[in-house]
């Protein structure tokens, strides 16, 4: 692994707006999880999304492909308007690959079932295309031999790497990583970043909502430090852990960094 | 001794019990199948659904069966003519089988819930975010974890449903077995006691290896997550 940081850091890999949000709000009763974000994901742009428990980070990668609601505010994706339930929200969020802290693999299928059943039963690709290609993205997330078990029989970062390839089977245009190392052994937190920063450097589009700064500062173009549900500072990895400007950031770093 | 096995034999209580096992497996499919649909409709982010469902369970979860019986006989087919065969015996026993499932139902689509919330709300979650519409989701997803989840209340309702076969004598079903029972004690009342225990010993016999059947079922087919 190169620490490309630097590099990537110019920004002059990224495309067009994929990714849109504009003045979103979401409460959750009382409380205003959300407050008039805005922010733009470029095409090939990888974003770590980093802030106190509670701070909203979580509830905006969910927002963006709605599995969490917002009470208004605009969400694009691809200059497409976030569809209500329905068909079309189906569609979009085909085209967005969401990877939980949990796994969430289908319990009762097969490592391969869990891969394939997007593509055939959505993208409507036969078995056998379908099969090849689920190993073949199991070969390169280093879990094709484990492609008969039921996800209960293997570890925690193998189900994770699972995870990441059943959202690549579907050709995402954008991929949503919500805490995914946080439920996982130490020894296996390595596994899956490794599978995330390979991700980042084929230019795969990515939101990650993280802790890891190892992860940020070899794979990031932008880190967004939210806290109380605002975006209270973007910078780029080394300037951020470095040098964090706000009250808020220096506070949040000097307690995960000093151990 | 010989006395007693000739009146089983005159009155054709093995027969008596067949009818009864035929009532239950076509009431129990029956039953599965709108239970099924009941259970969708209750978990569906739909609203006049979700009503549709809980209004059915409310009606006929809280309804007494011997009244869906009666009325399936005086109601349905007495003033609604609704027919289900010219043959007046097979008319009945198609009558009786659509109340058992009517009621049971009910019954199936509660255990079937019950089983939806075995499933974590991550795996709904994680079938949208591929793609998958509400009933994909439910059909490839939820529904199968659901129902291995459910498979010890659903053996709950199939042994209340092979006993409740028994109310298809409100439904004018005369061969089946507590219709056939009173029959023998009317006639051979010198035998009460051995015709009684016949009986009960009789479904004692039939419902026990569903109930030691589902219980391992549930075991063995536990989704280990």
């Amino acid at each position: 692994m190169d620490s490309s940081g630097s590099a990537r850091a110019a920004g002059e890999h990224l495309g067009a707006p994929l990714v849109e949000l504009e003045r979103v709000n979401k409460h959750f009763g009382d409380l205003h999880v959300l407050q008039d974000i805005n922010l733009t994901v470029r095409k090939g742009e990888v974003l770590v999304v980093i802030g106190p428990s509670g701070s909203g980070k979580s509830t905006l990668c969910r927002a963006i492909n709605r599995l969490e609601t917002i009470d208004d505010g605009d969400i694009r994706i691809d200059g497409e308007p976030l569809p209500a339930e329905g068909r079309d929200l189906a569609r979009l969020r085909a085209d967005v690959g969401m990877v939980f802290q949990a796994f969430n693999l289908f319990a009762h299928k097969s490592v391969l079932e869990n891969v394939t059943l997007g593509p055939r039963k959505v993208r409507r690709v036969p078995k056998a295309k379908a099969d090849e290609e689920g190993l073949a993205l199991l070969d390169r997330v280093g879990v094709k031999n484990q492609a008969d078990k039921l996800p209960a029989q293997l570890s925690g970062g193998q189900q994770q790497r699972v995870a990441i390839a059943r959202s690549l089977a579907m050709h995402p245009k954008v991929m949503l990583f919500d805490e995914p190392t946080s439920a996982l052994d130490p020894e296996m937190i390595n596994e899956v970043l490794d599978a995330m920063v390979q991700l980042a450097h084929e230019g795969m589009t990515m939101i990650v909502v993280t802790h890891e700064m190892g992860f940020a500062r070899k794979a990031a173009d932008r880190v967004v430090f939210m806290a109380d549900g605002q975006i209270v500072e973007e910078a780029t990895p080394e300037e951020f852990f470095t040098n964090p400007r706000s009250d808020r950031a220096k506070d949040f770093l000097s307690k995960i960094l000093t151990h | 001794m010989q006395e007693y096995l000739d009146i089983v034999r005159e009155y054709d209580v093995l027969g008596a019990f067949w009818v009864n096992i035929q009532l239950a497996f076509w009431a129990a499919l029956l039953a599965l199948a709108l239970g099924s649909v009941l259970a969708l409709f209750r978990i569906s982010p739909i609203g006049s659904l979700q009503w549709a469902g809980t209004t059915y369970v409310t009606v006929f979860r809280n309804m007494p069966l011997t009244i869906i019986m009666v009325f399936m006989v005086l109601g349905a087919w007495g003033q609604l003519d609704l027919s289900l065969s010219t043959d007046f015996n097979t008319n009945f026993f198609w009558l009786a089988v659509i109340g058992l499932s009517v009621y049971h139902a009910a019954f199936v689509c509660e255990a079937i819930r019950s089983g939806v919330n075995t499933v974590p709300v991550g795996q709904a979650e994680a079938a949208r975010s591929i793609g998958l519409s509400f009933l994909p989701a439910a059909w490839l997803v939820i529904l199968p974890q659901a129902f291995r989840g459910a498979i010890a209340p659903l053996g709950n309702v199939l042994i209340a449903l092979i006993k409740n076969t028994t109310v298809a004598a409100a439904a004018s079903v005369a061969t089946e077995t507590s219709s056939v029972m009173k029959t023998m004690i009317e006639f051979r009342s010198d035998y009460i006691y051995a015709i009684f225990f016949t009986f009960a010993i009789g479904y004692v016999i039939l419902v026990t290896p569903v109930g030691l059947l589902t219980t391992s079922l549930s075991r063995s087919l536990a989704v280990s997550r």
